[in-house]
This record gives C-alpha cells, sequence and structure tokens, in this order.
C-alpha cells in the first residue's frame, strides 16, 4: 500500500505546453505515472510526448477520466486554476507553482472548504510513491519502494532526506512535499493519519522548518495519535527573527514559529528530533531497530 | 514587502480610515516651511524607518513649540537609530513624518492578518494599545479578542458587533462606536484589495474630544501580490534594504545576510536553512542564507560567488547542491569557471549529492583549483570549519 497515489492514479497537467509543465510531465510519465491529459486553454487536439492536451479541466475529465491534477500555471493564474480542477471533479489537486498571492489561496481555500477535493501545495515539489508513481518534479531515481512515509515543507531538503533512507537500504512509501507557503491545503496532521493507517508504512519522517505553528499542532496530534515512530527534522535554528528564508511561509514573527519551540514540542510529544540534518536516515534506522 | 508609516497612514487615508493630518519631510527646510502652515496645538516628529521601537530610541519627539520642530527635525534627521528590530547596526533616518498631535482619551490595538490554520482573514484587538503586542500575548492572552472574516461574505456587522463589544467600546466612548465599524470594514477593504500580509494599527487612539484615529500604521504587501500594485512598488525604499540583498534579488537571488563567517550557497530554501544549521552544528557561524533555486546555472552560481565574497565577514564558501532536475556535473562546471572568473582565494567546500554527483566532484578534483568537493553533508561541513579556522 501507500497513501494518496499510486500505480492506477490518472493524472492531467494543468499547464502542460509551458516549459515547466512539458518538462515534468514527460518525466513522469518515464517514472510510470499515468499522464493521461493535460491542459492548456486555447491548444486543444495537440500532443505532448503523446499526451494529448485538452482546453478545460472538465473536458480532459470527461475524456481521459483523469482524477488527480499536477498544476504548473504560473502565480497570476494558479487559484483559477486549482478552482477550476475542483470544480471539474478532480478529487487530488497538487500545485507547484510557487509565488501565489496569499489572498488568492484564502479565497481558493475557502471554495474548498467542505469539499471532497483536496489539495497538495502550493509551492510543493508533489507526492511520489516509490517505484508506482511521481507526481511533481522531485528526481525520481532517488527514491526507493521501502518502509518509511516522508512529510516535508521542503524540496531539495527532501531529496537529502530520501537519499539517506534509499542508501541505507530502508526505502519509501510515499512521500508528500506539502509545500512552503503561509497558506497550504494539506497539513501535516491528515498525511500523519494516513501513514498511521498505511499498512507498509513503518515510520514516518516529518521535516519541518520555521514560521507558522504547524509543527506545533502536528505534535500534539502525534502524541494522542500515533503509535507509528516519528522522526523529526526542523530547519531554521540559525535563522533570524523577522526574516523571510526563501519560502513565503519560512518566517519568525513577533517571538513565535522558531525551530527551538518546534522541536520542543515535537520531543514532549515523544518525536525523536534529528539536530543534524545529515543523521536523519540513520535516526530512522536506530528508531526502527529499537 | 514593508513600507513607511507615512505610506501605510496615506493608504489609510484613502480607504477612508482617519489618520493625523501629517506630511513625509524630507529636509529641515521642508519641516520649517510644514510647521509653518500645520494647525495644532502639538507637533509630532517621527522618523521613518522599517522597525519598531522608534520611541524609545529617539526617533519620536513632541513639541508645543512650532519655532522647534525645524531643530527636532535637524536633530532626528541623519541619525542613526538602534532598536530592538534594527539590529546593532541601527538604521539611518532619512525621511521624517511631521504630523498633528492627539488628545489621548484611551489607546487601543488593532491589526488584520490571515491566521494560517484556519485561512482566513482575522482581526485581533485589545484594549491594551500602545504596548508590544506580543508582550500583551504572552503577559495577558485573556485581553486579546480575534475575529475570523469569513472570505466568502466579506465583513459583516456581527464581526463588528463582536469585537465593538468584546472591547467595551460602548462604555469606553459612545460616539465611537459607529466610526470603529466603519473602520474595521474599510481596514478590511484595504486589507484584501492591497493585498496586505499585515495592516496594524497601534495606538488605535480615542481621542479627548470623542474621535477615532490612527495614530501609528504599519502595513505589510504580500511580495507575491507586488505584480497587481504598481502603486505600492512604487512605496519600496531600497535604502531600509541590505545591498547584497538588492543585488541578489536582481539576479533572482534569495540572499539574507547573517553574521557569521562562512558563506553558504545552496539549491532550495530548506536545505539552505538546513545548511546554516549545519554549519553552526559544526562548530562555526553561517554568514548568510542564499538559495540559487532549482534551476541552478553556470550564473547564477557565479552571481552567487561574486556576492558572497562581496561580503567581507567570509572567509570560508560552502556550496550545497543536491541534484535532482539541476545535473551535478553542470554545477561543477559552474563553479569552476566562477571560481576562475571571480578569482577565489578562499577555502572552498563544494558539497554535490543526487544526478551526476560523482562525476561533478571528479570534474572539481581535476580542475586544478583548491575546490575540495565532498559526498557526505556533515563531512563537508566538517570540512569548511576545519578549512576556516586552520587560515
Amino acid at each position: 500500500m501507500s497513501i494518496l497515489v499510486n500505480k492506477n492514479t490518472r493524472v492531467v497537467v494543468q499547464g502542460i505546453t509551458g516549459k515547466e509543465g512539458s518538462f515534468h510531465a514527460t518525466q513522469c510519465k518515464a517514472y510510470g505515472t499515468q499522464v493521461v491529459a493535460g491542459v492548456t486553454p486555447g491548444k486543444a487536439g495537440q500532443e505532448v510526448e503523446g499526451i494529448p492536451v485538452f482546453n478545460t479541466v472538465r473536458e480532459a475529465v470527461k475524456k481521459t477520466e483523469a482524477t488527480t491534477s499536477l498544476i504548473f500555471v504560473p502565480p497570476p493564474f494558479a487559484a483559477d486554476a486549482i478552482l477550476e480542477a475542483a470544480d471539474a471533479g478532480i478529487w487530488l489537486i497538487i500545485c507547484i507553482t510557487e509565488g501565489i498571492p496569499v489572498n488568492d489561496m484564502v479565497r481558493v481555500q475557502r471554495a474548498l472548504y467542505g469539499k471532497t477535493t483536496r489539495l497538495i501545495g502550493p509551492n510543493c515539489p508533489g507526492i511520489i510513491t516509490a517505484e508506482e508513481c511521481k507526481i511533481g518534479i522531485m528526481p525520481g531515481f532517488i527514491h526507493k519502494k521501502g518502509r518509511v512515509g516522508v512529510i516535508s515543507r521542503s524540496g531539495t531538503l527532501t531529496y537529502e532526506a530520501v537519499n539517506q533512507l534509499t542508501n541505507l537500504g530502508l526505502g519509501e512509501t510515499t512521500c508528500v512535499g506539502i509545500g512552503g507557503d503561509p497558506l497550504i491545503g494539506t497539513g501535516y496532521i491528515d498525511l500523519l493519519h494516513m501513514f498511521q493507517e498505511d499498512d507498509e508504512t513503518e515510520a514516518v519522517v516529518m521535516i519541518g522548518e520555521i514560521g507558522g505553528d504547524a509543527e506545533e499542532r502536528a505534535a500534539a496530534y502525534i502524541q494522542k495519535e500515533m503509535t507509528k515512530p516519528v522522526v523529526s527534522f526542523i530547519a531554521g535554528i540559525t535563522a533570524p527573527p523577522g526574516r523571510r528564508m526563501g519560502h513565503a511561509g519560512a518566517i519568525i514573527t513577533g517571538g513565535k514559529g522558531t525551530a527551538a519551540d518546534k522541536m520542543a514540542s515535537l520531543e514532549s510529544a515523544g518525536v525523536t528530533v534529528v539536530k543534524n540534518p545529515a543523521e536523519i536516515g540513520e535516526t530512522v534506522k536506530s528508531v526502527l531497530h529499537a | 514587502m514593508n513600507i513607511h508609516e507615512f505610506q501605510a497612514k496615506q493608504l489609510f487615508a484613502q480607504f477612508g480610515i482617519p489618520v493625523p493630518k501629517g506630511k513625509e519631510i524630507k529636509n529641515v527646510k521642508a519641516a520649517e516651511k510644514w510647521a509653518s502652515v500645520l494647525d495644532t496645538p502639538v507637533f509630532v516628529v517621527k522618523a521613518q524607518i522599517h522597525a519598531g521601537g522608534r520611541g524609545k530610541a529617539g526617533g519620536v519627539k513632541l513639541t508645543k513649540n512650532r519655532a522647534e520642530v525645524p531643530e527636532l527635525a535637524k536633530e532626528i534627521l541623519g541619525k542613526n537609530l538602534v532598536t530592538h528590530q534594527t539590529g546593532p547596526k541601527g538604521r539611518k533616518v532619512r525621511r521624517l513624518l511631521i504630523e498633528e498631535g492627539a488628545g489621548i482619551a484611551k489607546e487601543l490595538y488593532l491589526s488584520l492578518l490571515v491566521d494560517r490554520e484556519s485561512g482566513f482573514p482575522t482581526f485581533i484587538a485589545s484594549t491594551e494599545g500602545g504596548m508590544d503586542i506580543e508582550e500583551v500575548a504572552e503577559h495577558s492572552p485573556d485581553k486579546l479578542l480575534r475575529e475570523s472574516i469569513d472570505p466568502a461574505v466579506g465583513f459583516q456587522g456581527y464581526n463588528g458587533r463582536n469585537l465593538a463589544f468584546g472591547l467595551g467600546l460602548p462604555e469606553l466612548e459612545p460616539a465611537v462606536v459607529k466610526p470603529f465599524f466603519q473602520m474595521l470594514e474599510n481596514l478590511y477593504r484595504l486589507f484584501m484589495e492591497k493585498n496586505a500580509s499585515l495592516v496594524e494599527i497601534n495606538p488605535l487612539v480615542i481621542t479627548t474630544d470623542k474621535r477615532l484615529i490612527a495614530l501609528d500604521g504599519k502595513v505589510s504587501i504580500d511580495d507575491s501580490a507586488l505584480f497587481k500594485h504598481s502603486d505600492i512598488q512604487k512605496f519600496r525604499d531600497l535604502h531600509e534594504e541590505e545591498p547584497l540583498e538588492i543585488e541578489a534579488g536582481n539576479n533572482n537571488l534569495n540572499y539574507v545576510k547573517l553574521d557569521g563567517d562562512i558563506g553558504c550557497m545552496v539549491n532550495g530554501a530548506g536545505l539552505a536553512m538546513a545548511t546554516m544549521d549545519v554549519i553552526k552544528l559544526a562548530g562555526s557561524e553561517p554568514a548568510n542564507f542564499l538559495d540559487v533555486g532549482g534551476g541552478a546555472t553556470k550564473e547564477t552560481v557565479a552571481a552567487g560567488f561574486r556576492i558572497l565574497l562581496k561580503d567581507k565577514k567570509v572567509k570560508g564558501i560552502f556550496i550545497n547542491i543536491f541534484g535532482g532536475i539541476v545535473r551535478c556535473e553542470r554545477i561543477a562546471h559552474g563553479v569552476i569557471d566562477a571560481a576562475k572568473e571571480v578569482g577565489i582565494k578562499l577555502p572552498v567546500v563544494v558539497r554535490l549529492q543526487g544526478t551526476n554527483a560523482e562525476e561533478g566532484r571528479k570534474l572539481l578534483a581535476e580542475s586544478g583549483l583548491k575546490v575540495e568537493g565532498v559526498a557526505d553533508l556533515w563531512e563537508a561541513a566538517q570540512r569548511i570549519v576545519a578549512l576556516r579556522k586552520k587560515k
């Protein structure tokens, strides 16, 4: 098993004729993902590496039965693209786009409220179920089917952790990049729950960073509900307050959102907190063998 | 993006939120001229820098004497203000806001921001105005009122009543209740229309003549939405930014200057932060945060080098690249070319991992440069710290 996506997942890529969209749609397809459709308004009838392009998501869903969407639409139009996918009955939307205005996301989240559609991201690397299905921009070759679920707010830092897990022979079930923006669709808690329920996942790596209180809330959930071991790294112990560290959501405001606070919350919830990001894999190994 | 108080107040005025009558002043002569026409019993001279705590640092002065205004302007203009938000270097004052004073009966606090958990714009209000709101939150959290606005329907009457009655406004001063409702609605409109990430009025003042006035104002605008607002782009003040950060921005690099001496260049924001943390664990301090982005090229690496080298504190350079879509051998070429072009004399450790990492390390080893390629993150961090200490 795995969570959210597997080899049967049918994917439509929104913004498929753009530079990023066409490159990554091709990469995902090469990994084995069923990329069944692409959408770019006005470009219906074209093909990208054999993937048919449609004008609207509605049309793409009707013709190809896509259930999952991967979005590469530029920031000014990305909120519209998310809402279009939701309206067309897509149940899992993965938005890679970085730099969507927060107030656009305020409206999107409100519109998705109460719907069954699940949003991952924006500003995320996507989701991958090792050796089955890659829906995102992560390098596929570092992933190996295995025992560990990964949840992360970051991109390359996730690859770092995955690489360690793979090199130690532990491997991964599903890896989910939840995104580095202040407002994101799916957070840690829903995914922790899914990994807890997933038969193949034996441990979870949770990678956080400064800003907000999502890690603190996840800690409370872990303490109450998780029986599987959770290993966590929080980036930004050296980050100064009041400065945005790359990600729109990575900022310490009013003394809140520090790495130290997050680590303390997680530790008191029974999570194994790793101080050195080079030791994520080793720590998971020792936790699994304990 | 942060803007100045006088700019925030211009936005307030534009959206019908009452502010004291005032003007942006850049020199003593202008101060004298403005003081001669401003009709008020009390003149307020306020330093305009992007940092709080100006009052305590001597950046805000009051006088009843019209003739004294130019002297106060002279005293503050050009002064280096050090507040708890500027860092030890402080910030030079280049502009003032000179405005009318207000007779204060009561100080309140009011702000609006997006609550990250609910995703709703949320007002925060308190009767403890004029104080550091973080302190109020810590010592008397019960004095903070929160009111979320449903973005589907916008600001509603009940939102206003919850806040007004919650603050006890009808008892404090019944005459300001209606203006308060109007102010909340206008603030919400400003927040959404201008893509603010924070609007804060501290203090929001009830005057002795029963008016409600935004005596101070802070507005931050969402960087991602600046493309929609050419009027706000004009508010940008480059003097308030670190020169190296401006140069990095012009090269599409994400750079934040810190105080340590190991310069870092990394692809990806999360990994860049983790790299800083690893340098500290290895016994040194990072000189900066630098994210060269997912599509790092020879050009971005060269630009990154130039920026790192302009920071004279930097004694060693640590490059950490996880090759995914970006191939490590390309980065290695970029590092070699840039190192030759820029002429690097400092120790450089390049940690390459991921796509074609081995090939990249081989290129570095054969380059004849004093650039070391290392595969393991922890080993690489320890190596650069050791090299820096040897120097």
